[in-house]
This record gives structure tokens, C-alpha cells and sequence, in this order.
């Protein structure tokens, strides 16, 4: 009987210790992580357009953080869903957008046909339109981010949204074939 | 003027992959006419039966796997792997054993993975060793040198007859594994041994080694991963060489000259695609299948370890790629691996 | 010649050099072309602007493009002629698009402008040499073409200058030749730069396959500190990188620059283009170009004018366009093939390879990576091309950085030596691109966060603002209110007491006024008896008028001070209390109205009763009318009333034409919504306040009017913009929008100009 109250006690006093140990080991050494939110934020893309129903990415992070789909930004597309997808360990999904995934698009105002009316800058929300009241505006190209928000509000609709495009320094070669995918394997298939 | 729209480099060097694997068929033919004059034309049959069943299983699971056939068929790297097997598969096996053989190599070594350059294990020492494990019977029955006519060999290969007991003998490393009271000197008297290593298997592996050698000379692989295996071998066998007692593991020559030791060291670790990548690590590559190859000999359960020797190696190539990693121009020391966020 | 240590380089592969083919034949002057092309932006950075304009007469060195920005280069024009266009054209890129470029009509002239060369650079600041350099438009002939005066103005110690003559790509000779034949030219180029730079040693490598240059570049540099260092032939040796190592022993860190270990590089072309400018005076205008491969007839060495189209120096070369094969700007190892032949020459084009099929045949496809290592053997950099390859494929990015892919020189080594004919070098520049595009992504990620949480902050600040501004007028209120309640709060007797003390202290002083006026009367009434003189009676008279007045003042404040407790103290608590005697008045007819069987006196207590609630509904209504403000806003209200319309008005006319409806439906809408926009103008005018910031910003005075004919031309304006870029509009709509705009600009012309 005594054996089964040592083995007994032997275990209980291994139980303390080692839960002490984890105990205080968590405690000291804690990792201190970017909280989730704050990680989901920085591989949104930023564009801050609400088509994903959240007023601006920060909002729309917090609400992954709190278990909202993954595929709800058409500006980060495929990619940025890759991304959450690693980032959270979950199933990517497809994208969750009438349109699918757009191209990087910048604001472009017509300038001729600008009231001044200053409704889009007041839309924006990274303030890239300069301007003021009754003052022709003008977005400046490098801080757009192609939300299209400022699309709607314009009261003479001189606001178009432009595919930005590539010159010639930002031209790059495309991705090769990968080996043995090749032209010969449509040619047999065809045949 | 429509010119092709191609990133450079324009130009191209003369390897190609085609001529590489033709060059190893090529520099086996020594090794093939060498066991073809000591046990007949069994070596030839089953070259050809081989490279029959390589080429059918390549080309119905290329079909499978929905790929072009006759594109991948050319590279030759089946025919190799037929005729690397072919070589390591005792002359006379049966039919249906060369099938198993050949077959698991190309299915489960090679296009299960992927195919070509994508199996992690040398897919004709995974037919071997698939072979050796389900019937080890047949496949440890070497015949005695000049033993075997052509039809009777037909005949064996193909289950008609059975030759009576004595066309087949132990090799040399299987009598040693299973010496228990002869001393070496004694042991030479057995048939089973010839001048340096086993009877035939020294020719065989001279052989090989001039096959190597030329291939060396044409600088299809570096000098490391054969150089290591073969030091590797000779060096263990220095270690445990305690003399010519009845314990005795055999001489460093004999360990050389004997089995597949050769065929291993040129043709077999010399696989790039189930090998380490790196120079160095090419050289702990054959050092660590030369020194498992004596480990086996010596200890193991099975005469010749030269197979399981590079099956376990392949498992340890990534390791070794990752620890051989070469220091990049303009960096003060090897990176190895990465942290999430660098 | 001491024969300084050399080091070794990891990796290099020896390909077929084939330049033979053209190193025999000196340097030729091709024909000056018609026409030159000469691009605005021809290295990395921003284009340079031009200075002249279509038309203009341009003479041969003239600059006609000024640098952008301070890394960038101006642009000189490369013969005399007239400037024919500015605009994109052709430019050799592996891309092909075109790019800004000043067309030069050649007058066939050649004509300079007068030369201004530097006798003496030795008396020359560093600063001054520099700018010289960077005048001259001299970028790195090598290669990449980098802006050569931003190079040597780095700010560290250069211990070594490298001046590199390697040339290991195969098939160019423009180097070897250029050595052969400008030797002097180069050796007083580089005294020039090893004047500014003050190097401990200068080293000139150059392969072991060019003995002539060699034997040249040493006769040349006999007597100078300068040494000549030949290099065994391996390609890429020539890179810079590799040459500073294979010279020196240092590696170049990564990222950094030659500079961070105290090296500088520079190509014997960029030397004598230094030269050149320093001591001619002339800018870079021209460069040796090597015109080889098996498709031209005579392949040679020339010195091109930057912007002479390709076409005219293959011609010139005797180019058999039926054995073309490829044509490549640069070697065959890391040059470029070009699509379009038109493209000019520009700084950077050091060869340009006509190749037959034969010569340079199509990449066969490429077969699975077998591992066989020969990448890495062959790798300048000691990289793992097979493990790039990998992640590349994989777009494993982490890896593809942890495997140093940024470090990958692009020399085309791997590839050249791949069994497998996998174009490794493209899948690396892919995945490359698809690195900086991320990385730049990022970075335009983390501009739109910080500028996107900037400007919430600043909302959040102007409403915090707003509402603290807000808080502060509601205490105010709040404390006024508090105060004026304060003393009726405690006892509205003591109020009312007050107030009588105040008219009593008024009618006590009024009293006295009175009293002694009266005092004042009676001793001017004593004098007059005594003295009766006229000046006396008006003084009498004028007092009496007083004392009247005095005692009549009294007399309405005693009067006053009679009546004073029945009025009420102030309006607002008149019409309270004139409300609720209303209500309890309505309430007690009520009760009386109720009754079944009123007797008489109930009747007549009910009559009295409407009469009282006709009274004090009367006193209320005048009581209301007059708290009430003036009704100035019923304008602005108008104002409103029409904005708040035409918005309708305009989302009505949106939807509809966003469901689809066809021109009748949206006819009236239009309609509508120009009646409503005239409303507005209207309401606008008849508001005559303008807006707010109409006061601050407009500076010149606008009428309502004009500014309404404004708006009605811009709306105008606006829709016949959306339908001319609507291809469904119908022509009807057009012509109505078009007319519209016809009536508004009409209206704004028929005003006169300085209303």
C-alpha cells in the first residue's frame, strides 16, 4: 500500500514541479508577437477602398482577427489571399468579388472638366488629390492607390480609373516555361 | 523582320542531357562485354529485357501522367536506369525478377516522384533493393564464371528448366560473410575468389573503372562523389583489416575489386539528380556511402551493401546540400537557411 | 612588367570567343546617317528634358537635352542638323517599346560648336572636373551605362582604380580595339581620373586573349605608375565584380558598391571618353560599336554616332538579311535580341551581333533539372543556380532571398552550361522583378497605411476640435443661463423689490432734480426783482422750463412707479405665463363645455371664459410673431430646398441610367433635372449671399449671375464629355448636349467682360 501512496506522491510532486516549470518558462519567456491584427494589416494591400466592406484595411485586419472570411479583398487579389492563408494556416479561398482580381489601377481627373467641387477629396482616404474649392484638383499618381473612391462622389464624373502600366524600366522578362512543360507536350496532345 | 524575343545568354554549350545519359550507356559497355565474357550472353538478355521493361513502364506512365512520351522517352534516362540494373541483376535471373526489378525503378523510383530529376532516391538501387528484399533467393544465385550455355541461360531466364544445383555459386563477399573458421589465406582457395577481389567480379570491376574513368575524362561529373566512395571504402577497410584471420573483413583491394563496389562509384553515386549538389557535398556523399557500403559488408545482413549504402545516402543529400552550401560572392559566411521576416 | 599576384575567380566558363570574326579591321567611319535617334533617357534614372524644339538648327556637340535630376546626364546632339521630332521612338530594349527621343535631320555638315577644351585640368577643383565629366554625357561604356562623373564622385577612399579592359564576352572586340589604337587617348584618360581620385595603384586588367592591346596599353603606360595586369581568359571575367576579385582578391559586398572596399572600376571606352572631353572639350557623341556574326558580310569595328539607327551600320557592314538569324545588342552571353532594327545606337550599345540560325540556334526546350550541379560549378558568384531554379518555380520568395538571388549578376553562365537547356537566367530576372514588384508593393503599402492613419488622425483631431469648440459654446450658455437664473432663482420677491427700489431711487432723484430747479427758479426770481435786466428774465425763463420739466418728470416716474407691479418684468415669461393661462383657460371651458345640463351662471362663466382665451390667444400670437427672428432665411431655405432637389433629381436620372432605360424614359429626367439645376441658379441668385468660400477664395468678384452661367457651361460641358465618351450614346443626346453647351458658352459671352 505504502508503494501505491509513494508512487503516488512521487507523481504529484513531478506534476508541480513540471507545471511550475512551464509556468515560469512562460511567463519569462514569453514571445511577444505582433498582435494578429497587426500582422493581417501589414500584408493587406492598403489601399484603404472598402470593397471589402470594412471602412479601410486596418478594420477589415481586426475583423480576420475576429474569424471574417479571407477572400474579401479584390485590390490584393490572389496573392494577399496566399498570404493570409499562410499567415492564419488556413485553406485559401477564391476570391470573393463580382469583378475578380483588377489590375493596379491610379485615379486620373480630367482637368478640363473639373468643377472644383473638392467632394473627392474629402473621399479619398489617403489624401492623394490636391485641390481646393472652386481650384481645379489634380491626384498625385504616386500616393493613389486605386481605391476608386473617389469615382463616385464626382459630380461631373471626370474622374476615370487608369490601369497603370509599365515603362520601360519597370519592364521585366516574364516566367519561363517550366522545364518539360512545353510546347511539344500541346503539339502530341493535339495529335 | 520577326527575330525570336529570347533572354540571354544566346549562346549554349555543347552538354545536353540526351548526350549525357549516351555517354554512360557508353562507358558501361566495358562492364557489360566483361561480365558478358565471364557468365555468357546472360548479361545481354537481361540488358535487353531491361531496357524493354524500362521503356514500356516509362512510356505508360508518362501516358498516365499525361505527358509527352516520346519527348521524355528520348532523354534516355530510362535506358540507364535499365542498364545500370541490368548490370547489378545476377545474369540468369529469371524473367519476371528483371521485370520487378525494372519496374519498381521506373514506377516507384522515378515517376512516382515526378520523373525525370525529381526522384530523391536512385530509382535502379530502389529495383535492386526492392528485388533483393522479396527474393533474395534468386538474386544472390551469380553463376560461376563460363558456367552457363545460351540455351540453357534462355531457358533459366525463362522458367522453362531449371539448371541443376551448381550452375550458381556463392560470390566471393557471401563467402566471407558466412566464413567462420577458414582463415583468408584458406578462403583464396575457393573458386569463389580470383587474383585481388572475387573470381570475375575483379575483372568486372576493373571494368567499370575504366568505364569511370572515361567519364571522368569527359568531366560528366566531378571526381568528388566517386573519389569519396571509394576512400571511404578503402579506408574503413584499412581501419578493420586485422590480417588474414578467420574474422578477417577482407583486405582494402579485395573490398574494392569485389561486389558492385566500381559500379557504385561511377555509375551509381554519380547520380546527380538523387545526389548532393554541392562539390563537397558530393565528397561526403561518396565518403558516406563507401563507408555504410563496409559497414554493411562487414556487419550487415547481406553480403553486398553498396545499394542500401546510397539509398540511405539519397536521404541524407539534402542535409548535405544544406550544410555544404558554397559562401556567395560579397558575403562574409554562409547563409543557411532563413528566419520568417529576414 | 611585374606581374602583380592574381586571384582566382569561382566558377567562369569558356565559351567560344569568335572574335576573330572582326578584331582584324581598324576602327571605320561609317556614313553619317540621315537621320539619328537620340533617346533623352539612355541608363537608369530619370530622362533628360529637352532644350530645343522641333525645328530648331542643331550643331554637332550641341547639348540639346539637360539632365533631369542630379544623377541624370544631358544629352548631346551628334551632328549638325535640324531637330525633326521629340517624341517616343524606337529604342533598343529587349522589350521594344519606344521611348522619348530628339530626331535629328542630318545636314551633312558635321558641323561642331566651338569646342571648349580644358588645357590644364590640373588647375582645375575637383568640383569642376566633375561637372566637366558629367557635361559630357559620359556614362559607363561597359555596360550598364551608369552616369560615370556620379560614379567617381563617391565619397570613399578609392585605394585601387580598375580600368577594365577585359572584354570577356565573346564575339566583341571593341575594347581590343579601341586599345590597340587609342592607347595614348586611354592612358591620358586615366591620369585624368587617377588626378581625381588619387588611387594608391592603378591596375588595367585585360584577358590574355588580346596580346595586341596588351603590347599597345603597355608601350602607352611605360613611364606612368599604371599596370597593366593580363587575365587568363574566362568569361566573366570582364564583369566588375569578378575583375575586382580576380585583381585584387576583395569581394564587392553585397549590395554595396566597389567604392565600399575601395575600388573603383571603369571601362577603358568611359577613359577615353574622358579624354575626350576633358581635353578636346568634346561631349560623348560617339562610341566604337562592334558590328559582327555570320549574317554580315564585312564585320568591323566603328565609331558610331549615338542615335544612328541600327539598320544604317548593319548596312554599312553588309548585312545578308536572308541568313539572319537573331539579331543581339551587346554579346551573345548577356546581351539583348532587338525586334525592330530602326532603333539607334546609344552609349551603352557596345556590339551588335547579326547571327545566323547556325551561329546562335533556337534554344531547344527545355527538360526537367536533373541536378547535375554544373550550374554551380560554372556560378561567378558561387551561387546554387539549380536550388534559384527551384524556388523560382515555386515563387518561394523567403527562399529565393535566403539563397541570395539579388546577388545573381545575370552573366548567362548556368545556362550556358545547362544540360538541360533551361533558360535559368529568365526564370531569375522573373523572379527578380517579381521580387522588387513586391518589395515595391510593400513599400506602397506601408506610404498608403502611414498617409491613410495620418489623415484619420487628422479627422479624428478637427472633430475632437469641433467637439470641444462645441462643449465650450454649450458651457458658455450653460453659465450664462446659470447667472441670469441666479438671482430670480432664490427669490423672485426680493427681485421684484428691487426693481421697486430702483424706480423709487430714480423718483427720489428725480425729486431732488426737481426741488432744486425749483430752489435754482426761486433766487433767479429774487435777482430778477432786484435788477431787472433782460439777461436776467432768459435765465428766469430758462430755469422755470426746467423746473417744469424737472417736476413733469417726476410726475410721469411716480406714475410709473404706480403702474409698475402690474406689467410684467420681461416678453419671454409673458408668453409663458400667457400660454398657460391659455391652456388652463382651454382646460376649465373643457370642463364646462363637458357638462350636460349647464345652468345659467355656468353659461355665462363659460362665455366669459372664450372670451378671456380669445384675448390671450390674440396676446399670444402677437407675442410669437414677435419672438421670432426675422424671416431673412426663407432665401437660403429656397436655396436649400433646390440643392436637395437637384440632388434628387440627379440620382433619379443615375439610376435610371444605370437600370438601363432608354433615351424616352430618360428624356423628361434630363428634363427634370436642368429645370431643377435652373432652380438652384435661381434660388442661388435670389439668395444674393454668396458662398462662404466664395468670399475667401475668389479674389476677382463674381456675380451670381456669371457664376450660374459658369456652373451651367462646366455641367454642360461635363455631359457632352460623358457622351462623347459613351459609345452608346445616341446622336440625338449628343446634339442636344452640344447645343446646350453652344447656349451656356453664349450666355457667358453675351456678359459683359468686366461685370
Amino acid at each position: 500500500m505504502s508503494v501505491v501512496i509513494i508512487g503516488i506522491g512521487v507523481l504529484l510532486a513531478l506534476c508541480l514541479a513540471c507545471g511550475a516549470i512551464l509556468g515560469f518558462a512562460a511567463v519569462r519567456f514569453r514571445v511577444q508577437g505582433d498582435p494578429v491584427a497587426e500582422r493581417i494589416n501589414a500584408l493587406l494591400p492598403q489601399t484603404q477602398c472598402g470593397q471589402c466592406g470594412y471602412p479601410g484595411c486596418k478594420p477589415y485586419a481586426e475583423a480576420i482577427a475576429g474569424g471574417d472570411r479571407i477572400n474579401k479583398c479584390p485590390p490584393g487579389g490572389e496573392a494577399t489571399i496566399q498570404a493570409l492563408a499562410d499567415l492564419l494556416d488556413v485553406e485559401p479561398e477564391p476570391l470573393d468579388a463580382e469583378g475578380g482580381e483588377k489590375p493596379p489601377m491610379v485615379a486620373f481627373i480630367r482637368e478640363t472638366e473639373c468643377i472644383g467641387c473638392t467632394k473627392c477629396i474629402q473621399a479619398c482616404p489617403v489624401d492623394a488629390i490636391v485641390g481646393a474649392a472652386r481650384q481645379m484638383h489634380t491626384v498625385i499618381a504616386a500616393e493613389c492607390t486605386g481605391c476608386d473612391l473617389c469615382v463616385e462622389p464626382c459630380p461631373v464624373d471626370c474622374i476615370d480609373m487608369i490601369e497603370v502600366g509599365r515603362d520601360l524600366q519597370g519592364w521585366a522578362w516574364e516566367r519561363p516555361l517550366p522545364p518539360g512543360r512545353l510546347i511539344a507536350s500541346d503539339a502530341e496532345r493535339a495529335a | 523582320m520577326a527575330l525570336p524575343r529570347i533572354t540571354s545568354p544566346h549562346a549554349h554549350g555543347p552538354n545536353r542531357t540526351q548526350r549525357v545519359m549516351l555517354l554512360v550507356l557508353a562507358a558501361a559497355i566495358p562492364g557489360a562485354l566483361a561480365q558478358c565474357w565471364l557468365y555468357g550472353a546472360g548479361t545481354l538478355i537481361n540488358l535487353f529485357w531491361a531496357s524493354a521493361v524500362a521503356l514500356g513502364v516509362e512510356a505508360a506512365a508518362l501516358k498516365l501522367r499525361d505527358r509527352p512520351v516520346a519527348f521524355f522517352l528520348r532523354d534516355g534516362s530510362a535506358l540507364v536506369t535499365a542498364a545500370l540494373l541490368a548490370l547489378a541483376l545476377p545474369p540468369y535471373a529469371p524473367w519476371w525478377l528483371t521485370l520487378v526489378a525494372v519496374g519498381s525503378a521506373i514506377l516507384f523510383g522515378k515517376q512516382l516522384y515526378g520523373g525525370l530529376g525529381q526522384n530523391p532516391f536512385n530509382p535502379a538501387m530502389i529495383g535492386y533493393v526492392v528485388a533483393l528484399v522479396s527474393f533474395p533467393v534468386p538474386m544472390t544465385q551469380w553463376p560461376a564464371a563460363h558456367a552457363v550455355g545460351l540455351l540453357d541461360g534462355l531457358q533459366q531466364i525463362l522458367g522453362i528448366v531449371t539448371l541443376p544445383d551448381g550452375w550458381a555459386r556463392a560470390t566471393a563477399l557471401d563467402v566471407l560473410k558466412t566464413n567462420r573458421s577458414l582463415t583468408v589465406e584458406e578462403l583464396w582457395q575457393n573458386p569463389a575468389f580470383g587474383h585481388f577481389g572475387g573470381m570475375g567480379a575483379e575483372i568486372v570491376n576493373l571494368a567499370f573503372l575504366a568505364g569511370g574513368l572515361f567519364l571522368l575524362h569527359k568531366r560528366l561529373f566531378g571526381w568528388q562523389a566517386p573519389v569519396g566512395m571509394l576512400a571511404g571504402l578503402f579506408v574503413m577497410s584499412l581501419l578493420f583489416w586485422n590480417g588474414s584471420g578467420s574474422d578477417s573483413h577482407g583486405s582494402p583491394l579485395f573490398h574494392l575489386l569485389s561486389g558492385a563496389t566500381m559500379l557504385g562509384a561511377f555509375f551509381i553515386v554519380t547520380d546527380p539528380a538523387s545526389g548532393a549538389t554541392s562539390p563537397r557535398g558530393r565528397l561526403y556523399f561518396g565518403l558516406g556511402v563507401g563507408v555504410l557500403t563496409y559497414v554493411i559488408r562487414a556487419w550487415g545482413g547481406y553480403p553486398d551493401g553498396v545499394a542500401f549504402a546510397v539509398l540511405l545516402m539519397n536521404m541524407a543529400a539534402p542535409t548535405l546540400d544544406y550544410y555544404t552550401r558554397p559562401r556567395t560572392y560579397g558575403h562574409a559566411k554562409t547563409q543557411r537557411g532563413f528566419k520568417a521576416g529576414d | 612588367m611585374s606581374m602583380p599576384k592574381l586571384w582566382p575567380m569561382p566558377g567562369g566558363i569558356h565559351p567560344s570567343e569568335r572574335k576573330a570574326l572582326s578584331n582584324r579591321e581598324p576602327i571605320a567611319q561609317p556614313p553619317l546617317p540621315a537621320r539619328l535617334i537620340v533617346p533623352l533617357g539612355q541608363h537608369i534614372g530619370v530622362p533628360a528634358r529637352p532644350l530645343v524644339g522641333v525645328g530648331a538648327p542643331v550643331l554637332k556637340g550641341q547639348k540639346i537635352a539637360e539632365a533631369a535630376d542630379a544623377r541624370g546626364l544631358p544629352v548631346h546632339a551628334p551632328t549638325s542638323g535640324t531637330v525633326v521630332a521629340i517624341g517616343p521612338q524606337s529604342y533598343p530594349h529587349a522589350s521594344g517599346p519606344p521611348a522619348e527621343a530628339i530626331v535629328i535631320d542630318s545636314d551633312g555638315l558635321d558641323r561642331w560648336v566651338p569646342l571648349a577644351p580644358s588645357g590644364d585640368y590640373r588647375s582645375l577643383s575637383r568640383e569642376a572636373l566633375l561637372a566637366l565629366i558629367r557635361d559630357a554625357g559620359i556614362a559607363g561604356l561597359g555596360g550598364a551605362g551608369f552616369p560615370t562623373a556620379a560614379k567617381l564622385a563617391t565619397g570613399s577612399r578609392i585605394a585601387t582604380l580598375v580600368i577594365n579592359g577585359a572584354e570577356c564576352e565573346p564575339y566583341i572586340t571593341a575594347d581590343d580595339r579601341l586599345m590597340r589604337e587609342r592607347a595614348r587617348e586611354l592612358v591620358a584618360g586615366i591620369e585624368i581620373l587617377a588626378h581625381l581620385l588619387g588611387p594608391e595603384r592603378v591596375l588595367i586588367g585585360i584577358e590574355d586573349n588580346k596580346p595586341e592591346a596588351i603590347g599597345a596599353v603597355s608601350e602607352a603606360v611605360a613611364g606612368t605608375p599604371f599596370m597593366v595586369v593580363s587575365v587568363p581568359t574566362l568569361y566573366p571575367s570582364g564583369g566588375e565584380k569578378q575583375l575586382i576579385q580576380i585583381l585584387t582578391g576583395l569581394e564587392v559586398p553585397s549590395g554595396g558598391l566597389p567604392a565600399d572596399i575601395g575600388v573603383l572600376c571603369q571601362n577603358v571606352g568611359t577613359c577615353v571618353a574622358v579624354h575626350d572631353a576633358v581635353l578636346l572639350g568634346r561631349p560623348l557623341i560617339s562610341r566604337i560599336t562592334t558590328l559582327t556574326g555570320e549574317a554580315l558580310q564585312r564585320p568591323m569595328n566603328v565609331e558610331a554616332l549615338v542615335g544612328t539607327p541600327i539598320k544604317d551600320l548593319l548596312a554599312f557592314a553588309g548585312l545578308d538579311e536572308r541568313r539572319l538569324g537573331r539579331l543581339l545588342v551587346g554579346g551573345p552571353m548577356m546581351g539583348f535580341s532587338l525586334a525592330d532594327a530602326a532603333a539607334p545606337v546609344i552609349k551603352t550599345s557596345n556590339c551588335l551581333l547579326a547571327a545566323t540560325p547556325e551561329e546562335l540556334p533556337a534554344p531547344p526546350p527545355a527538360m526537367p533539372c536533373i541536378r547535375c550541379g554544373d550550374c554551380a560549378e560554372a556560378c561567378p558568384a558561387s551561387l546554387l543556380p539549380q536550388q534559384l531554379l527551384f524556388y523560382a518555380q515555386g515563387e518561394d520568395h523567403e527562399q529565393l532571398q535566403a539563397h541570395n538571388l539579388f546577388d545573381c549578376i545575370e552573366c548567362g553562365a548556368c545556362a550556358y552550361v545547362c544540360p538541360s537547356s533551361i533558360p535559368l537566367v529568365q526564370h531569375y530576372r522573373a523572379a527578380k522583378a517579381q521580387l522588387r514588384e513586391q518589395a515595391d508593393r510593400q513599400a506602397r503599402a506601408e506610404q498608403a497605411r502611414l498617409r491613410f492613419e495620418a489623415r484619420q488622425e487628422r479627422l479624428r483631431q478637427a472633430e475632437a476640435r469641433k467637439e470641444a469648440e462645441r462643449q465650450a459654446r454649450a458651457e458658455k450658455a450653460e453659465r450664462m443661463r446659470a447667472a441670469q437664473a441666479e438671482a430670480p432663482a432664490d427669490d423672485p420677491l426680493a427681485r421684484l423689490q428691487a426693481k421697486k427700489a430702483g424706480v423709487g431711487d430714480e423718483v427720489k432723484k428725480l425729486k431732488i432734480e426737481a426741488s432744486m430747479a425749483q430752489v435754482a427758479l426761486k433766487k433767479a426770481e429774487k435777482q430778477l426783482a432786484a435788477h431787472d435786466t433782460p439777461e436776467l428774465q432768459a435765465q428766469v425763463e430758462t430755469l422755470r422750463r426746467a423746473a417744469e420739466q424737472a417736476r413733469q418728470a417726476l410726475d410721469e416716474a411716480q406714475a410709473k412707479q404706480a403702474a409698475e407691479p402690474a406689467a410684467t418684468p420681461t416678453a419671454a415669461p409673458d408668453l409663458k405665463k400667457i400660454k398657460i393661462e391659455a391652456a388652463m383657460l382651454r382646460a376649465q371651458i373643457g370642463k364646462l363645455e363637458r357638462l350636460e345640463l349647464p345652468d345659467n351662471a355656468e353659461r355665462a362663466e363659460l362665455e366669459r371664459l372664450r372670451t378671456a382665451l380669445g384675448t390671450a390667444e390674440a396676446q399670444l400670437r402677437a407675442l410669437e410673431e414677435q419672438a421670432q427672428p426675422a424671416p431673412a432665411a426663407a432665401p437660403n431655405d429656397d436655396l436649400k430646398r433646390a440643392k436637395i432637389a437637384l440632388a434628387l433629381k440627379r440620382a433619379e436620372l443615375k439610376k435610371a441610367e444605370k437600370t438601363g432605360a432608354d433615351d424616352e424614359e430618360l428624356a423628361p429626367l434630363r428634363a427634370a433635372l436642368v429645370e431643377a439645376e435652373q432652380a438652384l441658379h435661381r434660388a442661388e441668385a435670389a439668395s444674393g449671399r454668396p458662398a462662404p468660400e466664395h468670399v475667401l477664395i475668389d479674389k476677382r468678384p463674381v456675380s451670381a449671375e456669371e457664376r450660374a452661367r459658369k456652373t451651367e457651361r462646366a455641367y454642360a460641358r461635363a455631359e457632352l464629355h460623358k457622351l462623347e465618351r459613351d459609345p452608346a450614346a445616341s446622336p440625338e443626346a449628343l446634339v442636344a448636349a452640344r447645343e446646350r453647351l453652344a447656349r451656356a458658352e453664349q450666355a457667358l459671352a453675351a456678359q459683359p467682360l468686366d461685370s
